[in-house]
């Protein structure tokens, strides 16, 4: 029961991941642009939906807010930095966007000042559901079920409707889809801003169950680079596949080192060395998959 | 980030020359995430400079932002020590960047009052005459929930802590006091978010209650997420998780949790009236422990200013020794490795009629506690 | 002279004029802050030889700065204790002597990035980005979990390391060791780029197909280049546990991988004094805007942001007007 509480548990890290991932991977893979500023986005969401929720009382509002405030944030940036860096190598973009990250923080601590949000779950989602004898927090079960809404959406989006074909011609080859006279400059404004809402979404989801702090993004940011990495940049399935098996190579990691540890050495020293270990496992996992496939698991062979 | 503030200037010239002026450096984090805390120091630290009024006159205070980096730290404590030429330097919160910093400013002939970070290090051999603590021995806060979890009769236990030398410690400290078994030790990842698989091991361990040391946003995330797994598991830990930085962001996940400190916002004694009232005043928000450390630092200096001249080391250093003023703690004073000799309570988490979170004292956890390293501090 | 000749003697003759010029003035920390500006300078001359030249984009470079400077506090720290390193397979002990910290700071150094290479060059473009930043991660992780050596509370050595002849202590005598060896960096690198083997990295980032066409592998000649770039960095990590006599995971962490690129970027790509422009800057924003405000982090970004955006050659570029080399 509790490997399988474990189980559940990676799955649901794992999607947590995916809703950060499935923006950036978006961008990523429409635009050719490292967005080290995606986490400050996933930061803005979660702290507009702690305004709103604190002002009006209700954490949907929130939410409403946080994709919102994100998705604005999200088109200004583009309109005002990340348009002049389409064309420019990948060392400007990730230059640009570490000063957005410098920006972004600082302005928001002027704003909101140097202490944690509080921002809390509806009384809808607090509670905890029961699956055939284990007790399972309803917020999980509800993320594990927003991240599977957002890859269908996402799949809906790039297969299904003419901004996705738009998106994926814009992607295969750019100047041939503005001289069929589609004005790609506000297309990738709008994929900009819909990556951002995706953060901000995600920021306020998790947030509500995090600490809504200057500078929460940075370490999602750094994992999810990770996850799209893995999965192969720009593929929804490869964040997706990524996502999950970060996150349940990350939970298992440390759920299970400890007492796999402890069958060949002291269990002082292997609680100790299995928590050292549990935290490289995700990077040690990438650096596997990558020199395997050097374009992660779904990326395009080049 | 470099505000120099002289307090009282022109209009108190008239007044007795006491001694030499002193130059304070504070270096404490002031960007980014952990900002919270050195801000706390930092005001709670100034508002004692103010409330001095004229004893204040000939102490300058200059401070600047460690960003919490410790190679940050270093370069200040160089800067202070070369250009500024400080006397006493103070105000870091982190282990890590007092074990930068202090070592080499204290060879240097600087004091050093740490109004935080009280690694076991330096209360031990590596001990120094000029550098003093006025928090806590870093084990300390752990140390009375182990005596409080005797007390409170848990026989078994899931302890957690992250995995670097604080959390080590931290467990180490608990257990020096824990009578009980340890059904499970869990080390978690410094800056780790996510706390599914721990809770889940809590679960399953169907332990009497959990002692878990989580400082800053790791203790906002897991107390949010215990709140809403069901686990009805007592919990216990030190005060960071519950401090007044902390509790607004936690909300009533963190209601009813009992954690250990020095000080307590409603210790009953005439200084921390005045402390606390003039603190909201000024700052409109409740002080943290950090404010009440960095506001008792100020203190010791401002009692010691009164009585010696820094220009006569031994006799600052005898007046500092004698740690005598109106503490916050109600009673405080040095053991022999110049770390406090202080009670330490229990306290629990509550909701005042306006809606405020705070600590109300539910006990006293240890008297007179000094710490586990006097002995082994010969300097 | 030609007017990038012109400008790498200029920016050189600030560094230098400066901190000899502060020192006379006796503000000593102005020579502290000058000297830190030389050894990031030294730690971007390396990543720009592997990422300017080359165009292999590590960012994971604080590897090798993080493990030069392990290397030197732990070194130090026996040498302090008296304690041998390890006994088998024969007693090592640990040593102050600069002479004999730094080649084994770029040994180590070389090692590592022979192995963390020879793995992420089968990668390319941002999976190559973002390989090096997982290695990096790895070795962090690593330290802040190791209690042997301080773990994330780091380790404190005291007393900087002697160099035979001079007080290292005395703050323009550790300028000018610490200057010294960016100088000869330069000089190595100027050297090497002009050489065969650099004409060969060069091309080899210009056109690779056309390098494997006359018979060049790029593999070995970037990987080669990946080695000497981390071992550059690597001797940087060593000045600086040096300079603050103290070593720590931060320096490993990838914010320091991350400023290392800025110095780079900020300065020029692949232009040879670009890093010593950019270290110069950024050392110099950081100390001075922080006396602006108390949100002076955003200040820098919007600098930053300033001259990628207006100023894509960095400030080399600016200076010599030229298009960007790479």
């Amino acid at each position: 029961m509790l490997i399988f509480e474990q189980f559940l548990n990676g799955l649901q890290y794992g999607m947590t991941l995916f809703l950060m991932a499935a923006g950036l991977t978006l961008v990523f893979g429409v635009m050719g642009l490292i967005n080290l500023a995606h986490g400050s986005l996933y930061m803005i969401g979660a702290f507009a939906c702690a305004a709103v929720a604190q002002a009006t009382g209700s954490f949907w509002l929130g939410v409403g807010a946080s994709l919102a405030a994100a998705a604005a944030a999200g088109a200004l940036i583009e309109l005002a930095v990340i348009r002049r860096l389409y064309h420019r190598d990948h060392l400007d973009q990730v230059l640009a966007t570490f000063a957005l990250i410098l920006i972004a923080s600082e302005g928001t601590r002027w704003v909101f000042g140097s202490f944690p949000l509080y921002l809390s779950l509806p009384p809808s989602l607090s509670g905890t559901v029961s699956l055939g004898g284990l007790v399972y927090p309803s917020f999980r079960l509800a993320v594990i079920g927003l991240g599977l809404a957002i890859a269908v959406f996402l799949f809906w989006l790039m297969r299904g409707t003419r901004l996705g074909i738009r998106i994926r011609a814009g992607e295969a080859d750019r100047e041939m889809i503005g001289a069929l006279g589609v004005d790609i400059r506000s297309l990738y404004t709008v994929v900009f801003a819909l990556g951002a809402g995706l953060a901000g979404l995600a920021g306020a989801l998790v947030g509500a169950v995090q600490s809504v702090q200057v500078g929460m993004g940075e370490p999602v940011l750094i994992l999810a680079f990770v996850v799209i990495v893995i999965g192969g940049i720009g593929s929804i399935g490869g964040a997706l596949a990524g996502a999950l098996l970060v996150g349940m190579t990350d939970t298992l990691g440390r759920a299970l080192l400890p007492a796999a540890l402890a069958t060949i050495m002291p269990q002082a020293s292997a609680t100790a060395v299995a928590a050292s270990l549990a935290s490289m496992l995700v990077y040690i996992l990438m650096a596997a998959v990558l020199v395997w496939r050097p374009t992660g698991l779904f990326g395009v062979r080049g | 980030m470099r505000y120099t503030l002289t307090l009282a200037m022109a209009a108190l010239l008239a007044a007795p020359a006491m001694a030499d002026p002193i130059k304070v450096g504070m270096i404490t984090t002031l960007s980014g995430g952990g900002a919270g805390l050195g801000v706390d120091t930092r005001d709670g630290f100034d508002l004692a400079m103010k409330l001095a009024g004229d004893a204040a006159v000939d102490i300058t205070v200059i401070t600047e932002d460690d960003q919490q980096k410790p190679d940050v730290a270093v370069q200040i404590a160089d800067r202070m020590i070369q250009s500024e030429e400080v006397d006493i330097l103070t105000g870091i919160v982190w282990s890590n960047l007092a074990m930068a910093v202090v070592p080499a400013a204290v060879q240097q002939g600087k004091f050093y009052l740490s109004t935080n970070a009280a690694p076991s290090a330096l209360a031990g051999a590596q001990c120094h005459e000029d550098y003093f603590s006025l928090s806590y021995q870093n084990d300390n806060f752990h140390e009375a929930a182990g005596q409080a979890a005797t007390d409170a009769g848990y026989e078994n236990m899931v302890i957690m802590a992250p995995n670097y030398p604080a959390g080590k410690d931290a467990l180490t400290g608990f257990k020096r006091f824990y009578e009980g078994e340890v059904a499970s030790e869990i080390f978690t990842q410094v800056g780790q978010t996510d706390y599914a698989a721990e809770i889940a091991q809590i679960r399953d361990a169907d332990a009497d209650a959990v002692f878990f040391f989580l400082p800053g946003g790791m203790g906002i995330s897991f107390l949010k997420q215990y709140s809403g797994s069901g686990v009805t598991t007592p919990l216990i830990g030190p005060a960071f998780s519950f401090s007044q930085d902390i509790l607004p962001a936690a909300g009533d996940a963190a209601l009813g949790i009992r954690n250990t400190a020095s000080w307590s916002p409603d210790l009953d004694n005439e200084a921390n009236k005045t402390f606390v009232d003039a603190f909201k005043a000024e700052y409109g928000r409740l002080p943290s422990v950090y404010a009440a450390q960095g506001y008792d630092t100020a203190n010791l200096i401002l009692s010691a200013v009164a009585t010696a001249d820094i220009a006569d080391r031994d006799a600052f250093r005898d007046a500092l020794m004698a740690a005598d003023f109106p503490t916050v703690r109600g009673k405080f004073r040095f053991g022999p490795n110049r770390h406090p000799i202080q009670d330490l309570y229990l306290r629990e988490v509550v909701r005042l009629d306006d809606g405020t979170l705070t600590n109300r004292i539910v006990d006293t956890a240890m008297t007179d506690r000094g710490d586990a390293y006097a002995a082994d501090c010969t300097n | 002279m030609s007017r990038a000749g012109t400008v790498n003697a200029a920016l050189l003759a600030v560094l230098i004029g400066g901190a000899i010029a502060a020192h006379l003035a006796g503000e000593l920390f102005v020579v502290t802050l000058a000297t830190k500006a030389a050894i990031f300078a030294l730690a971007g001359v390396g990543l720009n030889f592997a990422l300017g030249y080359g165009g292999l984009i590590s960012f994971g470079h604080a590897a090798f700065f993080g493990l030069g400077g392990y290397v030197t506090g732990i070194l130090a720290s026996h040498a302090m204790s008296g304690e041998p390193l390890t006994t088998l397979p024969y007693t090592m002990n640990g040593t102050n002597e600069m002479l004999a910290i730094w080649p084994m700071a770029m040994l180590v150094c070389g090692l590592a990035a022979l192995a963390i290479g020879a793995l992420s060059l089968r990668t390319s473009g941002v999976y190559f980005i973002m390989v090096t930043l997982a290695f990096a991660q790895m070795i962090y992780w690593f330290a802040v979990g190791w209690p042997r050596y301080g773990g994330e509370d780091g380790l404190s050595f005291y007393v900087r390391n002697v160099f035979p002849g001079v007080n290292s202590m005395q703050p323009l005598t550790w300028f000018a060791i610490c200057t010294g060896l960016l100088l000869l960096a330069l000089v190595f690198t100027a050297t090497v780029m002009r050489a065969r083997f650099g004409l060969a990295l060069q091309a080899a980032r210009r056109n690779p197909q056309r390098t494997v066409a006359v018979g060049i592998r790029p593999f070995g000649i970037r990987l080669t280049a990946f080695v000497l770039s981390a071992m550059i960095t690597g001797l940087a990590g060593s000045l600086y546990a040096d300079l603050n006599r103290f070593v720590s995971p931060a320096m490993l962490n990838w914010h320091m991988s991350g400023e290392i690129m800025v110095f780079v970027i900020l300065g020029g790509v692949g232009r040879l004094t670009g890093p010593v422009a950019g270290a110069m800057l950024f050392v110099a924003m950081e100390h001075l805007l922080g006396g602006v405000s108390e949100y002076w982090p955003a200040l820098l970004g919007l600098v930053l942001l300033g001259i990628v955006l207006f100023a894509p050659g960095g400030i080399v570029g600016i200076l010599t007007g030229g298009r960007r080399r790479v």
